[in-house]
């Protein structure tokens, strides 16, 4: 037995927790593979299952400079969901989410997914009308959405400032039922042990220094354990694409800010679903051991510190607290942050890079855990085929070039 | 907290200032006869070096552009240097 099902627990906890054995491999590096994942984040690892799975290409590293899930797949607040503004996102977003949606099983690891549906409050005219539109949009693209007035509002998330006196008054909001949130790390161990057991080396505490250029192609990596070669490259390295990018001699359209998130200490169910102001730009939920995580815009500080100003601090928490004055009796228990990169539009990078045989799957910024099932599954065919699956076809670097920015920062206001 | 030094204010609070931009990058010369590619870059393509970097700042309530060499992951700052000519 190698699962985690009940008996099994029952019977660990009887013979005192000896007889688990680790979940994946710590296999050496061989010389060469078909295929080299640069970065063990959520992205990096579905890309190698779904390689794997879908394929049938086994001879798949990933090789993670630190451990598994450490970059922004472990410190991401974990909401997902598809309400995005154009057709090009919604079908990128909503592939994540149906296939979040039979994750659990397909994994045989419960990455204990809860779709307890996110709200996105208006406290403006102006906001009210970018709901309607956003529900329209959703609509005509084929997901979930509905528009909701101010007692709609109120009986979702009964603890919200809603109020004409309140510093955010609410006069709406609109709905995704589908949305949610689901445990960060069991996504990343579920896709790591499951690619590990199709025969993905997982190659940790190894850094990717440089590529192998032969003939004007990638070739491999070179590592701090040594060169490995590869017939095709990927990089999902989230920030570190863009370090390593120069490596490779080419720029990315990316900047790399710091995202903070924070959580207060715990408390009984309070809160049971997602709740997005488009006014103050936080957002909430409660976690399953009860804390209240939340998050809002990004330090506006170009930085690799992978830590929070103040100032951005001061300012998520002053707006959760205009939005839920009750939450002000609470002590803050932990703050941290993640260096994200963000492209121009805020939305992600995939398909063939500037150097031939190394692919890009990259620019997720603030937003990309909803997404990682999707971004392994058309990374994972680019990587296969040498071309685009048509959903990733948009998001390719020639966006850029071409003038067809998907601009997702202004279509739908988007956080996290 | 992080504290910036404006080259005509002096040392203020990060909250005044506003990241515009790498240092060096020239607006590609010959109008309609650059090409896209071009454009894309120079609109888009950032550098993103990891550690010392040079940057375009605006300290917000004077206006002021200006050159600030910072650490991105120490995040220690020199003194910001104006890119006005001498005694413009
Ligand atoms: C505070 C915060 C809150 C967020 N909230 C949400 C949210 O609620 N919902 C949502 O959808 N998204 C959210 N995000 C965004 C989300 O976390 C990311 O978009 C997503 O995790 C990106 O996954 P990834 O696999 O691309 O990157 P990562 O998980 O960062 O993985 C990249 C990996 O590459 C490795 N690496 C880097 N350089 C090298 C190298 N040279 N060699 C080898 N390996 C290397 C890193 O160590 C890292 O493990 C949030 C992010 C942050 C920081
Ligand atoms: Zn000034």
């Amino acid at each position: 037995m190698t699962g985690y099902g009940a008996a099994r627990l029952l019977r660990e906890g009887l013979r005192g927790h000896r007889g688990w054995t680790p979940a994946w491999r710590s296999p050496e590096p061989k010389p060469d593979y078909d295929v080299v994942i640069v970065g063990g984040g959520g992205h990096g690892l579905a890309t190698a299952y779904y390689l794997a799975r879908v394929h049938g290409v086994r001879r798949v590293a990933v090789v993670e400079k630190g451990w598994i899930g450490g970059g922004n797949t472990g410190r991401n607040t974990t909401v997902v969901r598809s309400s995005y503004f154009y057709p090009e996102s919604v079908a990128l977003y909503d592939l994540a989410l149906r296939l979040y949606e039979g994750l659990s099983r397909e994994l045989d690891f419960n990455i204990m997914l809860s779709q307890r549906g996110i709200l996105t409050v208006a406290h403006t005219e102006m906001e009210m009308d970018v709901c309607a539109r956003i529900v329209n949009a959703m609509q005509i693209n084929g997901t979930d959405a509905e528009l909701f007035d101010a007692e709609r509002v109120r009986r979702v998330a009964p603890l919200l400032a809603t109020s004409p006196g309140s510093r955010y008054p609410v006069l709406g909001g609109f709905w995704q039922g589908r949305a949610g949130v689901a445990r960060h790390d069991a996504v990343a161990w579920g896709y790591a042990r499951a690619a590990d057991r199709l025969g993905v080396d997982i190659i940790q505490n190894c850094e990717v220094l440089d590529f192998i250029v032969e003939n004007g192609a990638c070739a491999g990596v070179v590592t701090a354990r040594g060169p490995i070669r590869a017939g095709r490259v990927g990089l999902a390295a989230a920030s570190h694409s863009a370090v390593l990018a120069a490596k490779a001699g080419f720029e990315l359209p990316l900047h790399v800010y710091t995202l903070q998130a924070m959580v207060s200490e715990p408390i009984k169910p309070a809160l049971d679903t997602v709740v997005l102001s488009l006014g103050t730009g936080v957002y909430v939920s409660q976690s399953d051991k009860g804390e209240l995580v939340f998050g809002g815009g990004i330090d506006r500080v170009t930085s690799f510190a992978q830590r929070g100003n103040p100032p951005v601090q001061e300012a998520v928490i002053s707006g959760l607290l205009e939005m839920f004055p009750a939450f002000g009796q609470l002590k803050l228990m932990r703050q941290w942050a993640g260096i994200v990169d963000v492209a121009p539009d805020s939305s992600p990078i995939i398909g063939p890079s500037p150097l031939p045989g190394l692919f890009l799957n990259c620019g997720w910024g603030t937003g990309g855990f909803k997404a990682i099932p999707a971004g392994g599954f058309l990374m994972a065919h680019l990587l296969a085929r040498g071309e685009h699956h048509e959903i990733s076809r948009p998001f390719d670097l020639d966006r850029f070039a071409r003038g067809a920015l998907i601009d997702e920062a202004a279509g739908s206001g988007i956080a996290h | 907290m992080q504290i910036f030094t404006c080259p005509f204010c002096g040392a203020r609070d990060e909250t005044e200032f506003r990241f515009m931009g790498e240092a060096g990058k020239q607006r590609p010369e010959g109008g309609r006869a650059v090409g896209e590619a071009e454009w894309a870059a120079y609109l888009y393509l950032q550098r993103n070096e990891k550690g010392p970097v040079r940057e375009i700042w605006m300290h917000q309530p004077c206006g002021e552009l200006f050159l600030l060499a910072r650490d991105n992951v120490t995040h220690a700052a020199e003194p910001g240097v104006g890119l006005r000519p001498e005694g413009a």
